[in-house]
């Protein structure tokens, strides 16, 4: 998290518009070998004379509602017109967080939480002395209502835009006193969010809506085994294709440049490329699973051991084993990757839906050469996240292609560029082991993780791989899990909620052989574990006492539970469906979440509901499968998602809570949903699917 | 190359293009309306959808010289910002956008719905929307969505009967 306030060299400083009026925001305190241009002031807010407020959104939006949610958190210590409270997104700078200023980690509100709800508020305070100074009474003598200073005990007052200017020369306030839960106006209310009507009248510009002058439409034609170069090319069908401008290559592949995508598309399919595939091209999916049970057989790096394992194992009345596994995904976010790049001799500039700007300056800085201050990104919306629009390719290959070529570009990767070229979640296999005492109830739990890993290892271990599983809130005394790192050149990325994604799959699955293990209630046996997690398990009463656990069900369906601690929230889920002709059928998802403090109940019923529908996506139907170095899958009619017809009624319930601090909503509910289902196709078929995804692991007879 | 003359969002429209090119891409990279979007090109996820005469087509897998002499409308042609279209003023009550990039495909496939069934029950409303993907989920959105779209179109026909010049 980039929460500014933490960062020890950033300061809250104010400065005059030209033009009249009032900035406010964060400066970066320079060590004295950084450059003169980090000396730019990036102001949070902008308030012009004529009472236009302007948000300067640090935090890209990619649907989770960061626009209307930080707008919120400004306008409420700010007290001003939400009507006339307008937003642009921000340029790439250190203040708001570069190089890793973005949205990611479920963080947006989290980490914007302080920063602008002080800077609101003092502005404010700046605002009020201003007004006092030309009463010539004690600020303490004014107050402020919907974008105005009034003075107490008269009809007196002043607009926003008219005290701007002279409020920019005082200083800014060192503290102040934010408001209570009691005192918010805006803050827990559903509000309308800002990005909609434009969303709705196709005026939304997104990453691949951009146009510059005399920019070429450019695919890529990327080397099918991961790794792979391109020995020799023939362009010359591609070049005599209409609309065709130029073909160049590049580090990643042959690019073709065109006067529209159609041309760019159909003249990349006359290349004819000669490639070097490189060492991956005998891999496939059934030799990576006897990589991983290799891995499985030889000790790991322990990520957790409490209490001796061993000796509990060897007194267990009862034992129970069992292997998991899930597959690489892709994120398929329904806007393909594509990125916008012009190189002159003045720079390089970008535009881009990226979840993280600041590497997409990185990206384009490697390629190019040009130093941080030449290389300038624009954010647009993204049409989808998920956690593939982090860093990525697409930016440093539109920067390169726009260079080689020499004219500006807007690259796209097309449905089957992304399936088969995306970074990906990582197939994991889990060996669980748990020991049971005479009464049924879990007294040791033993989990060893064979995945490629997330990000670089830290001693050993990728703390995501392990993530949901390792680190769970489960009162079992003795628990030793171990990682073994399978180290391979497919590229692997976050996706949504990351190693949650997987392992709370895992966890909660195999939690529940144990419940059948001992004879108990998976309610009953999670109740029990989770008395110091009294978040979790009010969560889990909750959404069991509103999804009726205990009642009857109508024939033919069956319940299946799961819940999770993750991203400063906790979620429960349970489930009802129906197995009918080998087909599963999700008929209702009861979600309960205490994610905190709520900002806007909207989105996180948006969320709640969107976590699930990509995780259940994942758990009913996604793989990707590689055989000889390729990806077998290459759009929607072979890597489908969840779609109307097989759409559960959600059913949210957001937990009031004393905690005054927001938990993250974006990934919260992605988790859960997979071992709720299996959990209950586990009732529905008495048979356990200890695979994913679940259409193609449903055993026959069901 | 050839001239294609047809009606786009209700005014005449001639372009200058390859026959066999797509009404996608010729709306959005020859036409600069950008607000019908590429999700698969292959009809399979409905981030395309366009009304010609009425019905609702995927664009990707539309040739242009299939559109000649017909009538087009995207969701720029939709509503306008002072009278949406009543799938419009519904998707914006209910609040339905996340990110917002199927939306404007999923519009256009209930407003085609909308045109021939009035009422649309929940099962005509799968059929109808089970061609549109939406990866954030807003399913349950875009249903609670068409069913008030119903009830603000009836209002709409009724207040034009009610109208003594049969006009709002």
């Amino acid at each position: 998290m980039n929460d500014l306030t933490l960062n020890r060299r950033t300061f809250l400083a104010a400065s005059a518009l030209a033009g009249g009026g009032f900035a406010l925001g964060y400066r970066v305190a320079l060590a004295a070998e950084e450059s003169a241009s980090s000396l730019e002031f990036n102001p949070f807010i902008r308030i012009a004379p004529n009472d236009t407020i302007t948000l300067i959104l640090h935090k890209p939006e990619n649907g989770q509602g960061a626009v209307t949610s930080l707008c919120m958190l400004l306008a409420e210590e700010l007290e001003c017109d939400w009507e006339r409270l307008t937003w642009e997104f921000a340029p790439v700078a250190r203040v708001y967080g570069a190089p890793m200023q973005g949205t990611f980690g479920s963080s947006g509100i989290r980490s914007s939480w302080k920063p602008l709800r002080e800077a609101g508020a003092k502005a404010r305070l700046m605002l009020q002395s201003a007004a006092a100074e030309r009463w010539n009474v004690d600020v303490a003598q004014t107050r402020t209502q919907n974008g105005r200073v009034l003075r107490n005990g008269s009809n007196d007052s002043f607009s926003y835009g008219e005290l701007a200017t002279a409020a920019a020369q005082l200083p800014v306030p060192e503290t102040v006193t934010l408001k209570t839960p009691q005192q918010y106006r805006l803050i827990g209310k559903t509000t309308p969010r800002r990005d909609t009507l434009a969303k709705l009248t196709g005026q939304a510009r997104y990453g691949i809506d951009m146009r510059v002058p005399d920019m070429a439409f450019a695919v890529l034609e990327r080397c099918p085994v991961f790794g792979g170069t391109v020995q020799s090319f023939d362009a010359a069908r591609t070049r005599a294709f209409p609309g065709v401008l130029d073909v160049v290559q590049v580090s990643r592949g042959v690019a073709v440049l065109a006067s529209n995508t159609w041309a760019a598309l159909e003249g990349r399919k006359l290349l004819d490329i000669t490639w070097d595939f490189g060492p991956l091209a005998t891999l496939s999916s059934a030799r990576i699973r006897e990589m991983q049970q290799a891995l499985l057989k030889t000790p790991g790096a322990v990520a957790r051991s409490d209490g001796d394992v061993d000796a509990a194992f060897a007194q267990a009345a009862k034992r129970v084993s069992a292997t998991y596994e899930v597959p690489y995904l892709a994120h398929t976010t329904l806007e393909p990757p594509n990125a916008t790049a012009r190189i002159d001799a003045s720079g390089a500039e970008l535009w881009s839906g990226s979840q993280i700007p600041g590497l997409c300056q990185q990206g384009a800085m490697q390629v190019t050469g040009l130093p941080e201050e030449r290389v300038k990104v624009h954010t647009l919306f993204i049409g989808g996240g998920f956690g593939s629009r982090g860093g990525g390719n697409v930016y440093s290959e539109a920067a390169e292609i726009a260079q080689v070529a020499g004219r500006a570009v807007n690259l796209l990767y097309s449905r089957e560029d992304d399936v088969q070229q995306d970074r990906y979640r990582p197939c994991s296999l889990v060996q669980l082991d748990a020991a049971l005492d005479a009464q049924g109830w879990p007294v040791a739990l033993r989990g060893h993780v064979s995945c490629q890993h997330f990000q670089p290892l830290r001693n050993g271990i990728d703390r995501e791989a392990v993530a949901g599983l390792a680190d769970n809130d489960y009162a079992i005394a003795a628990q030793h899990f171990e990682y073994s790192p399978l180290e391979l050149e497919v590229p692997t990325n976050f996706w949504r909620s990351v190693g949650a994604s997987q392992n709370v799959y895992f966890m909660e699955a195999f939690l529940d052989e144990i419940a059948a293990a001992g004879n108990k209630d998976p309610l009953e046996l999670r109740l029990r574990l989770l008395e110091r997690a009294p978040r979790l398990r009010h969560a889990l009463q909750v959404a069991a006492e509103r999804a009726g656990w205990n009642t009857p069900l109508a024939p033919g369906r069956q319940r299946g539970l799961a819940c999770v601690s993750c991203f400063g929230s906790h979620n429960a889920q349970v489930v009802e469906l129906s197995v009918e002709n080998g087909r599963v059928r999700v008929h209702k998802v009861t979600c309960a979440i205490d994610c905190g403090q709520v900002v806007n109940p909207h989105t996180v019923t948006q969320q709640m509901q969107g976590g699930i529908v990509y995780g259940l996506s994942a758990a009913l139907y996604s793989e990707i499968t590689l055989e000889n170095g390729r990806v077998q899958q290459s759009n929607f009619h072979d890597y489908d998602a969840l779609r109307m017809d097989a759409m559960p009624e959600i059913d949210v319930i957001i937990i009031p809570s004393d905690d005054p601090t927001p938990g993250g909503v974006g990934e919260t509910a992605t988790p859960a949903i997979a071992p709720a289902v299996v959990n209950a196709v586990a009732a529905a078929i008495g048979q356990r699917v200890r695979r994913l995804p679940v259409a193609k692991n449903l055993p026959a007879q069901a | 190359m050839a001239t294609i003359t047809f009606t786009l969002n209700g005014q005449p429209q001639s372009v200058e293009a390859e026959p066999r090119m797509p009404l996608l891409w010729v709306l959005r990279d020859l036409l600069n309306l950008t607000g019908t979007k590429y999700g698969c090109g292959m009809a399979q996820c409905g981030a395309c959808t366009v009304h010609l005469d009425g019905e609702a087509i995927r664009s990707c897998l539309t040739e242009i010289s299939a559109v000649a002499g017909r009538k087009i409308t995207t969701v720029e042609g939709l509503g306008t910002l002072e009278h949406l279209h009543p799938v419009q003023q519904a998707w914006r009550e209910i609040d339905v956008p996340q990110c917002g990039y199927c939306q404007s495909g999923q519009q256009m496939s209930a407003a085609a719905l909308l045109a021939r069934n009035a009422h649309p029950s929940d099962a005509d409303i799968d059929t109808a929307m089970r061609g549109n993907l939406c990866r954030c989920g807003t399913y349950q959105m875009i249903r609670a969505a068409i069913h008030r779209a119903a009830e603000l179109q009836a209002l709409a026909v009724d207040a034009m009967a009610l109208s003594p010049e049969g006009r709002v």
